[in-house]
């Protein structure tokens, strides 16, 4: 496939991901900090996300898993979750843990651990599609092409 | 005796012989003596007609001279009619006029008025149409209507004369044009002898009759011209007089207008952004709830009051021409992702979608009037969310090419493509509630609306679209609204020309200070130091990165301790979050203060926080923060907030 087909694909993949809540204005931000001192800043960034949350969603999942669960500390790890996936723009993500924290609240241990499922199936889902979107473009820059910034949002 | 017989004969004898010869001659002589007495009288005879010509011949001379001495056509008639009667010793002279419907004859002059002037006969009798078709005087009897001038008595009229006197129209008088003989118009002029005198008319007085009639007519075709002419004239004066004041009247309308303006600009605007800046600060206080909605309402309604004002005042200084287009180089994609910016927060509360497609070919940049092109998409796609209920919005742009160009609907748009120009076609579809068919061209009249719309409670003025028109009409373009009926959603079309930056005869440089967010963020904070507390590692990274695309040298730490161990007077900035549980951020910027007691020293303390409420405000500013900034934190929000806070040392912003 020649880099332009290429380039067309990535950018209606990263539409299509806009369009369906994955990603929001903020991954565009950084997309936008992205440059020749630091090109590869978005997948750092998003390793580093990647990273964080799993060891979060671990000790969620440890958390909700006790007899007598400390919705403080609960509270506190989705909290982190939201600030990272805020960060980033992982829309869908946030959201997630948004309700989340309402339940937290609410000391709601069988909402809660509902509310983990949803979080952590949104978060795979988001995993998913950031690898392939960063496949994409080590596709396109293997190809000799530059990786398009397309210039839109919600 | 004898002697005295004989002598008386002879002398009787000698004087019946005498007798006979002398009365052959005496009779001779006798009739000779009658003979030249018949002679002389008629010699004196003519002696006075030859005087009473000449006489005549005097005084046509100066009737003639008369009429042609004066344009009044009402002299002119008098002075003929009396020059007349007293040359040929008329019994009456009279002229009819042919009256405006051209089917009658009316009375119009008399020479002694004896007669009820205004007296009309029908124009088409016999008697008439004959004096019309010869342009000799005509006798005529004296007993037909237009005759009858004398009341009837018992004499025996005199003979009567008429003859055709022809009139000029005026609508004949073209300059290139003949008038035409059928459409001559006559007037009558009737000339009557003494009644009771054996009178005739002689053919000299016939042809004086005539040689003044021509000369009538003349000098009338002149008069009328005359009269119309000035008549012309007053006319124009007039319509000089009254356009002269309308203008003068237009002046000071204009004059009283902008004086209006300028002074309401100014004084409108500020009570308004006294009463918005108050109530966004009355907002932030501690508020009962029914009163934090009476605020709302407040705030809410003086927006729209602003917006109304500013929309007003833009259209007045639209509508007299003096708006001028600023253009300059922008980046086009900015433009659009602004607008979706600032449309998404009311499209997810009304849960529509918005979707935004540029074309791959679309420029990045352009040249243009950025605020307007900005203000007249926003327009048209807060229209279409304000229209809808539910569904979606999808904003397409992209270049024009020639077809796409010219629209059926706006048949005298005729755009021109050039090498410096392109022109940008935007689509904005709805999935509202329609227009119908008839309302489309009320849209973009000022202050109309539509019924569907005025049901709505739109809140509009319904100025939008008409400014929006005016706009796009600077951009040299076009604007309009498609939509297939009530209930079926519409589509707003406008195009608008555009420059393209980095042609050979741009005089400005391209470079532009938003165009290039590296070159800009390079000059903005360089080498400025910075310390960020963050826990949370994505969200410091993100932090970091963005102050390091700004130019700043960043210190990283992720714990009140460590920030008190780091944190010296070379940092100029420090960045705490504050919604992070565990750590007190505010702790730590009490101990700064306390670190730092000389003021110069102390670096600038920001909250970084994901929500702003009044708690974490009143926290803030309780412990000396110098500003708040919310998160998510955009690169330009991050530029802003550094370069207020360096310049006034404090920033407390309310979003």
């Amino acid at each position: 496939m020649e880099v332009g087909q290429m380039q067309r694909r990535l950018m209606d993949y990263t539409k299509s991901l806009f369009m369906e809540g994955f990603l929001d204005g903020q991954f565009l931000q950084l997309q936008q900090l992205q440059d020749e001192s630091n090109p590869d800043f978005v997948v750092e960034v998003v390793s580093l996300f990647f990273d964080d949350s799993e060891k979060l969603l671990n000790d969620l999942t440890m958390a909700l898993d006790q007899p007598n669960v400390d919705f403080k500390k609960v509270d506190a790890h989705v909290h982190q979750l939201k600030g990272s996936s805020s960060s980033i723009g992982a829309q869908r993500v946030k959201n997630a843990c948004i309700a989340f924290r309402n339940f937290c609240e609410e000391q709601n241990t069988e909402a809660c651990l509902r509310c983990l499922q949803q979080v952590k199936q949104e978060y795979y889902l988001a995993k998913n599609k950031l690898e392939s979107l960063f496949r994409l473009e080590q596709q396109i820059v293997a190809a000799g092409g530059s990786v398009p910034i397309m210039e839109m949002g919600f | 005796m004898t002697t005295a017989k004989v002598l008386t004969a002879a002398v009787s004898c000698a004087t019946a012989l005498m007798l006979v010869h002398i009365i052959p001659d005496l009779l001779s002589v006798q009739t000779r003596e009658l003979f030249l007495k018949n002679k002389a009288a008629e010699l004196d005879r003519e002696m006075g007609l030859i005087r009473t010509q000449e006489e005549t011949g005097r005084h046509v001379r100066m009737l003639t001279h008369e009429i042609r001495s004066t344009l009044d056509r009402h002299t002119i008639l008098q002075t003929t009619l009396v020059e007349l009667g007293r040359t040929l010793a008329l019994e009456e002279c009279a002229l009819w006029m042919p009256t405006r419907t051209g089917l009658e004859l009316q009375l119009s002059y008399t020479l002694h008025q004896q007669n009820p002037v205004g007296y009309t006969v029908p124009i088409h009798l016999p008697v008439i149409n004959q004096v019309f078709s010869s342009s000799h005087a005509v006798k005529i009897s004296p007993n037909c209507p237009v005759a009858r001038l004398r009341p009837a008595g018992k004499y025996v009229p005199g003979e009567v004369v008429a003859v055709r006197v022809p009139l000029l129209h005026l609508s004949n008088f073209q300059i290139n044009d003949w008038p035409e003989l059928s459409t001559k118009r006559y007037a009558l002029m009737v000339l009557m002898l003494p009644a009771d005198s054996a009178r005739q008319w002689h053919v000299y007085e016939l042809e004086l009759v005539e040689v003044v009639a021509d000369q009538v007519a003349v000098a009338l075709s002149h008069a009328a011209i005359l009269e119309e002419s000035m008549r012309a004239r007053e006319l124009l004066m007039e319509q000089n007089v009254a356009l002269d004041l309308a203008r003068r009247e237009a002046e000071t309308a204009i004059r009283a207008r902008n004086d209006f303006l300028a002074v309401m600009n100014h004084e409108m605007r500020t009570p308004m952004h006294v009463i918005i800046a108050l109530s966004s600060l009355l907002q932030e206080t501690e508020l009962t709830p029914e009163q934090r909605l009476m605020v709302e309402t407040i705030l809410k309604s003086s927006n729209l009051l602003a917006t109304l004002i500013n929309d007003v005042l833009d259209l007045s200084s639209l509508e007299d021409g003096s708006l001028q287009l600023e253009l300059e180089t922008f980046n086009l994609y900015a433009v659009f992702r602004e607008v979706l910016n600032l449309i998404e927060p009311v499209a997810s509360v009304k849960r529509l979608h918005v979707s935004l497609n540029l074309a791959p070919d679309l420029p990045e940049y352009a040249i243009g009037d950025e605020k307007r092109l900005m203000q007249t998409i926003l327009n048209v796609v807060s229209n279409a969310v304000k229209f809808s209920m539910e569904g979606s919005i999808s904003i397409t742009a992209f270049v024009a090419k020639s077809e796409s160009l010219r629209d059926s609907r706006a048949p005298e748009f005729y755009p021109v493509p050039s090498d410096n120009h392109f022109y940008l076609r935007v689509q904005v579809k709805d999935s509202g509630s329609g227009i119908s068919p008839q309302d489309i061209h009320k849209l973009f009249t000022k202050f109309a609306q539509t019924q569907s719309t005025a049901t709505r409670n739109s809140g509009g003025s319904g100025l939008g679209l008409a400014i929006c028109k005016r706009f796009v009409n600077l951009m040299e373009g076009h604007i309009w609204i498609e939509s297939e009926g009530l209930g079926k959603g519409c589509t707003a079309i406008f195009i608008v020309k555009l420059g393209i930056p980095g042609c050979l005869n741009e005089s400005k440089l391209p470079i532009m200070p938003r165009m290039s967010t590296t070159i800009h963020s390079q000059i903005a904070f360089p080498g400025l130091k910075v310390l960020v507390m963050d826990e949370n590692g994505v969200s410091r990274m993100v932090t970091k990165g963005l102050l390091v695309h700004l130019g700043c040298d960043v210190t990283m730490v992720s714990s009140s301790d460590e920030c008190l161990r780091v944190v010296s007077h070379e940092h100029k900035v420090v960045l705490i979050d504050v919604c992070v549980p565990g750590i007190d951020g505010y702790e730590t910027a009490m101990r700064i203060h306390e670190k730092f007691t000389k003021h110069h020293e102390r670096p600038l303390i920001v909250a970084l926080t994901g929500n702003t409420d009044k708690v974490i405000n009143e926290n803030c500013m309780k412990v000396g923060m110098d500003g708040i900034v919310l998160k998510p934190v955009s690169l330009d929000k991050m530029r802003s907030v550094l370069s207020d806070l360096l310049e006034h040392q404090v920033l407390f912003e309310a979003i």
